[in-house]
């Protein structure tokens, strides 16, 4: 009784954390205390009237900007997991299936791959291509898919070795229908945690590219660009670089905890290890 | 055991070659034209055809790829197409920043991580047990170089204790500025490595003391602490080791993020500038000496474990499969 209200809270916490973010990016499409090029507030005001929380050194309004940036992680967040999603599963499912050598080698293939850092893909990702929300996404759920694949892998070589398998397989139920029927309900439980952490980690890593400079330009900046321009000022206009930072890891917080929240609720064989 | 060692060495080596062949070909399919960054902007077809003659870009794929591999056998990693200087010695010079501040962290970060996440496990009923775990939770939600410009606001620009960025330019013959200047960087790095290290360590002590062989252990008249030393590290410490290698590995190239905070002239700053300016030899160079690093983190990892675990020797890659 007591697990199951400790359950609740910390999918309940961190639906809220992660929606009070997500309703200020739903309201960013349609409203925004000013237009994001606005720079009559004057440069590097404080917190105070007329700006919630100041102006950058530009004069443009942070919290304008705070509310582009929920926008935009939540596009790198969705659309890096998304990527994770359909490649990793796909090449995970693959690598199951294969035997010997082949296995052999996606497997090492995807070891090197997640040895290698996100941000050094992304970089040359966004090297070939230029800076942009988009080639930043397509880099870290590249990266990210590596992961997932991995899981994946071996989520089915565990499924695959069930008897009711065997029992699809005797009575003629074809490989596409195993796995549609059989494979991706038992493994969706454990895939599902792990995107919602993947999230998490694809918002981070986007705030990384683009406080290196690779990630989505002005002015719809994202949380990384504007740490990134605030680092200079940090003493003299404190709320610019605390701002979206503390905005960043309540995300990032927020969605652990739904992660976790939801393998509880999902995968009650791992519920004991909260981890 | 040789024979293991024998065969590992060989799939390290495929994989090497395998690594280099990928890396050869993915940046010959980057667009933008390296002669391009060493001629002026106008100039005409034949000062780029010069500049592409000069750089060996005029010549087929193949015969560029065996004349990469020639020098690579040689210990040569050829010659930037801007600097024109040798990349080898760059990348050596480079590894003096970028190891000695992945290391110290790394080892910071295990030495914070390994009591905090077995306290955490072990006490995770208590208060403090959650509230490690809480911290850790929190840990893995920062952004490095969040964390980095915060430290640098408090410890360097307020108290003025440690320089805010930069290293001596004299390296490592100026001993104490180079250890003041990688000191904030290293806690940054070790700081948050460590918090994702931590549930880590707490979860396979978790396994751990659920386990049945502890319980045995204890019932057969160990201490808490005997059947823990006995039992419990060697079983927790192989999944821990695995992540480790892993960690180690990205920490050595995932350090571009912190050199670029604290404006240090490491690994990663190189391959960034080498990124942005399509010079391949330094960008090939770089890949190639952190492919080598990843390859032999985890080869080391792997043999830890199985030194440590005999059920793994029968296989050829082990691990916490």
């Amino acid at each position: 009784m007591k697990q199951s209200t400790k359950r609740s809270y910390t999918l309940t916490f961190g639906c809220a954390l992660a929606g009070l973010i997500a309703l200020l990016a739903l309201v960013s499409l349609f409203w925004a205390p000013y237009a994001a090029d606005d720079t009559s507030g004057g440069r590097l005001t404080g917190p105070g009237a007329g700006h919630l929380l100041g102006t950058d050194k530009l004069g443009r309004d942070l919290f304008t900007q705070l509310m582009t940036g929920s926008r935009v992680a939540f596009e790198a967040g969705l659309g890096s997991v998304l990527i994770a999603a359909v490649v990793g599963v796909t090449l995970g499912v693959l690598a199951a299936f294969a035997q010997g050598w082949l296995d052999d080698t996606l497997s090492a293939f995807l070891d090197i791959l997640i040895a290698f850092p996100t941000l050094l893909l992304a970089m040359l990702i966004v090297a070939a291509h230029s800076a942009t929300l988009g080639s930043a996404v397509l880099a870290i759920g590249l990266a990210q898919s590596a992961v997932v694949g991995r899981l994946v892998r071996i989520l089915v070589k565990r499924v695959l070795a069930q008897d009711y398998i065997t029992a699809a397989r005797t009575s003629g139920t074809s490989w596409p229908r195993i796995v549609a029927g059989h494979v991706l309900p038992n493994i969706w439980p454990t895939l599902v945690v792990n995107l919602a952490l993947q999230f998490g980690l694809a918002v981070l890593a986007e705030a990384g590219l683009s406080y290196l400079g690779l990630g989505a330009p002005p002015p719809n900046a994202s949380w990384g660009r504007m740490l990134q321009e605030a680092q200079a000022t940090f003493t003299t206009a404190p709320a610019g670089a605390l701002a979206p930072g503390i905005l960043l890891v309540l995300l990032v917080i927020g969605v652990n905890l739904i992660a976790d929240g939801l393998r509880d609720t999902l995968d009650p064989a791992a519920r004991r290890r909260r981890a | 055991m040789a024979r293991y060692l024998l065969r590992r060495l060989a799939f390290l080596l495929v994989s090497l070659a395998l690594a280099s062949v990928v890396l050869f070909v993915l940046l010959r399919m980057l667009p933008g034209d390296p002669a391009n960054a060493l001629t002026s902007v106008g100039a005409g077809p034949e000062q780029i055809a010069a500049a592409r003659h000069s750089i060996g870009s005029d010549k087929p794929l193949p015969e560029q790829f065996v004349h990469w591999i020639g020098q690579l056998a040689s210990g040569d990693l050829g010659t930037s197409f801007v600097s024109s200087l040798p990349v080898a010695p760059e990348v050596g010079s480079r590894l003096n920043v970028t190891i000695p501040l992945t290391l110290t962290a790394f080892v910071l970060a295990v030495l914070i991580a390994v009591p905090v996440g077995f306290v955490a496990a072990h006490r995770r009923r208590t208060w403090y047990g959650a509230l490690l775990n809480g911290v850790s939770q929190l840990g893995i939600a920062v952004p490095v170089f969040w964390l980095g410009m915060i430290l640098i606001a408090v410890f360097a620009l307020n108290a003025g204790w440690l320089p805010a960025g930069g290293f001596p330019p004299d390296g490592w013959s100026q001993p104490v500025e180079a250890v003041r200047s990688l000191a904030l960087p290293v806690i940054t790095i070790a700081l948050v490595m460590s918090a994702s290290l931590i549930r880590y360590v707490r979860s396979a002590t978790l396994d751990v003391l659920d386990s049945d062989y502890l319980r045995t252990a204890r019932a057969l008249g160990s201490s808490f602490g005997q059947a823990m030393w006995r039992h419990g590290l060697r079983n927790a410490s192989v999944p821990v080791i695995s992540i480790l290698g892993i960690e180690l590995a990205s920490t050595l190239l995932g350090a571009v993020v912190v050199e670029s905070v604290y404006a240090l002239p490491g690994l990663g700053s190189l391959l960034a500038t080498g990124i942005a300016q399509h010079d391949y030899p330094v960008i090939q160079g770089v890949l190639f000496v952190s492919t080598l690093a990843v390859l032999v983190i985890g080869f080391a990892a792997d043999f830890v474990q199985r030194i440590i675990d005999p059920r793994l020797r029968g296989r050829l890659s082990g691990g916490a499969r």
